[in-house]
C-alpha cells in the first residue's frame, strides 16, 4: 500500500503544478491579445515615418545626413531585445543563438562589438556571456513607454555620431503568428533604403524649418527610436504567445502525467487488495 | 465646396486621429502655423501646445502633443506626435505630464541631484507654511 500513497501525493503535486500553468496560460492568452493591439498601433506611425524619411532621402540630396551614409566599418552596435521574464520556451535562446552566431561571425572579420541590451533575461545571459555591454535596461513592463527606451537608443546613436560605432543593428523577435515567432537581427544604421529611381522624376522638396539639418536630425533619430520601440513592442507579443504555447503544452504533459499514474495508482491499489484476499483465504485454509 | 485635406495624427504608441480637414493649426517651433489645402511640403518640428484640426462641418476638435513634427504635402498633412491626447482629456494630459517629469526625474540619474534638490525646497517650502499658520493661529487669524 505504501507505493499506491507516494503515488496519490505525486498525483496531488502534479495537479497543483497543471493549475498554475494553466492559470498562466490564460493569463498569457489575454495579455498577448493586448500585445497584439499595442503593437498594431504603432505600425501608423512607423510607417508616416518610413514614408517622410524616404522622401527626404530622395528630395534632398545635396546633404547627406550621417545616418544614410555607409562608412567602413570596425565597430558595431547591437541594441538585443528580450523578454524581463522567463517560462516562453525558447524566445530568449533561439533569439541569443542567433546573436552569438552573429556576433561569432563579426569577430572573424576582426570587428568589435558593443551591446545595448532590453531585458532581464538578455542582462543576465550577456552578462555570464562576457562581451562589451554598453547599456541595460530592463523592467520596462507590458506596456512600455517610449521614453523608457530613449536612454538605450540615445547611447548607441550618439556613439555612431561620435564615430565610435559605424554601423548598429537591431536583434528581436518578430512575431509571425500565435505560433511562431521568428528570431532576427535587421540593420538599423545606417539607414538602408530600397533604391527604387523610378520615383525620382519628379523632384520637389520640402520647406525647411527651422533648416534641413536640424529637422532631419530629430526625424532620424525619432525614426531609430520608433523602430526600437516597434521591436520591444513586437518582442513583448511575442514573450505572450511563446508563453500561452509553453504553458498550453507543460498543462497537456500534466494532464498525460496524471492519467498515467493514475492507472498506475489503480493497479497497486487492486493488487494490494488482491493480496489481502489472498493472505484471508489462505489464512481461512490453514485454520 | 470648401477644400480639404487629409490629416494624420499619429503617436509612436498609438494611432489618434485621421480624417478630412479643412484648416490645420500647429505649435511649429518658429511660432503657430496655420494650414491650408495645397500648402507647400513643409517639414518642421513642434512645440509642446495643441493642434487644432477644423473638420469637414465647422466642428473643431483639439489635440495636445507635447512636441513631434509636422511633415505637409499639398494634400496629405502628418503630425508624428511624441505625445498626443485628445483635447477633451486635456486635465489628465497635464496630469501626465506632470507625471512623466516626475518619473524621469526619479529615473534618470542625471537629474537626480535635482531631485534631491527639489524635495529639499519642498521640505523648506512646507516649513514655511507651516510656521505662516503657526502664526495666524497666534495672532487669532487676524
Amino acid at each position: 500500500m505504501a507505493g499506491a500513497k507516494e503515488i496519490r501525493t505525486q498525483i496531488k503535486s502534479i495537479q497543483n503544478t497543471q493549475k498554475i500553468t494553466k492559470a498562466m496560460e490564460m493569463v498569457a492568452a489575454s495579455k498577448m491579445r493586448k500585445a497584439q493591439d499595442r503593437m498594431r498601433a504603432t505600425r501608423p506611425y512607423a510607417a508616416k515615418m518610413r514614408n517622410v524619411v524616404h522622401h527626404m532621402g530622395k528630395s534632398h540630396p545635396e546633404y547627406r545626413h550621417p545616418y544614410l551614409i555607409e562608412r567602413p566599418v570596425q565597430r558595431i552596435g547591437l541594441i538585443v531585445i528580450s523578454t524581463d521574464r522567463g517560462l516562453c520556451g525558447g524566445l530568449n535562446i533561439n533569439l541569443f543563438k542567433k546573436v552569438v552566431a552573429a556576433m561569432k561571425e563579426w569577430h572573424a572579420q576582426n570587428l568589435e562589438i558593443e551591446i545595448a541590451i532590453i531585458g532581464a533575461k538578455a542582462v543576465s545571459y550577456f552578462n555570464r556571456l562576457g562581451g562589451n555591454v554598453v547599456s541595460q535596461a530592463s523592467h520596462l513592463g507590458d506596456a512600455p513607454a517610449v521614453e523608457e527606451l530613449i536612454g538605450s537608443v540615445k547611447v548607441m546613436l550618439d556613439s555612431y555620431d561620435k564615430g565610435h560605432i559605424d554601423r548598429l543593428h537591431l536583434a528581436s523577435n518578430e512575431f509571425v503568428n500565435t505560433m511562431t515567432q521568428a528570431p532576427g537581427i535587421e540593420q538599423l544604421l545606417p539607414i538602408v533604403g530600397d533604391e527604387d529611381d523610378a520615383n525620382l522624376k519628379h523632384h520637389w522638396d520640402y520647406l525647411y524649418e527651422p533648416d534641413a539639418k536640424e529637422v532631419m536630425d530629430d526625424l532620424l533619430m525619432r525614426y531609430i527610436e520608433s523602430l526600437v520601440y516597434q521591436g520591444q513592442v513586437e518582442n513583448i507579443a511575442c514573450e505572450m504567445a511563446a508563453r500561452m504555447v509553453a504553458m498550453k503544452a507543460a498543462s497537456d504533459n500534466a494532464g498525460t502525467m496524471i492519467d498515467e499514474l493514475a492507472l498506475a495508482y489503480n493497479k497497486a491499489r487492486q493488487a494490494a487488495i488482491t493480496q489481502e484476499l489472498s493472505e484471508i483465504v489462505s489464512g481461512a485454509a490453514a485454520v | 465646396m470648401a477644400m480639404t485635406f487629409h490629416v494624420d495624427i499619429v503617436s509612436a504608441e498609438a494611432e489618434i486621429f485621421s480624417g478630412k480637414a479643412n484648416m490645420l493649426f500647429a505649435p511649429a517651433v518658429m511660432g503657430e502655423l496655420g494650414i491650408a489645402p495645397r500648402h507647400t511640403p513643409l517639414l518642421t518640428r513642434l512645440k509642446p501646445g495643441e493642434v487644432r484640426v477644423q473638420l469637414e462641418g465647422q466642428d473643431e476638435q483639439v489635440f495636445f502633443v507635447s512636441g513631434g513634427m509636422l511633415e505637409v504635402q499639398p494634400h496629405v498633412v502628418t503630425v508624428l506626435a511624441d505625445t498626443a491626447m485628445r483635447g477633451k482629456d486635456l486635465d489628465e494630459a497635464h496630469a501626465l505630464r506632470v507625471k512623466e517629469r516626475a518619473e524621469k526625474a526619479m529615473t534618470d540619474r542625471k537629474t537626480d541631484f535635482d531631485y534631491a534638490k527639489a524635495q529639499i525646497e519642498l521640505a523648506e517650502a512646507i516649513a514655511q507654511l507651516r510656521t505662516i499658520q503657526h502664526m495666524r493661529d497666534k495672532t487669532g487669524g487676524r
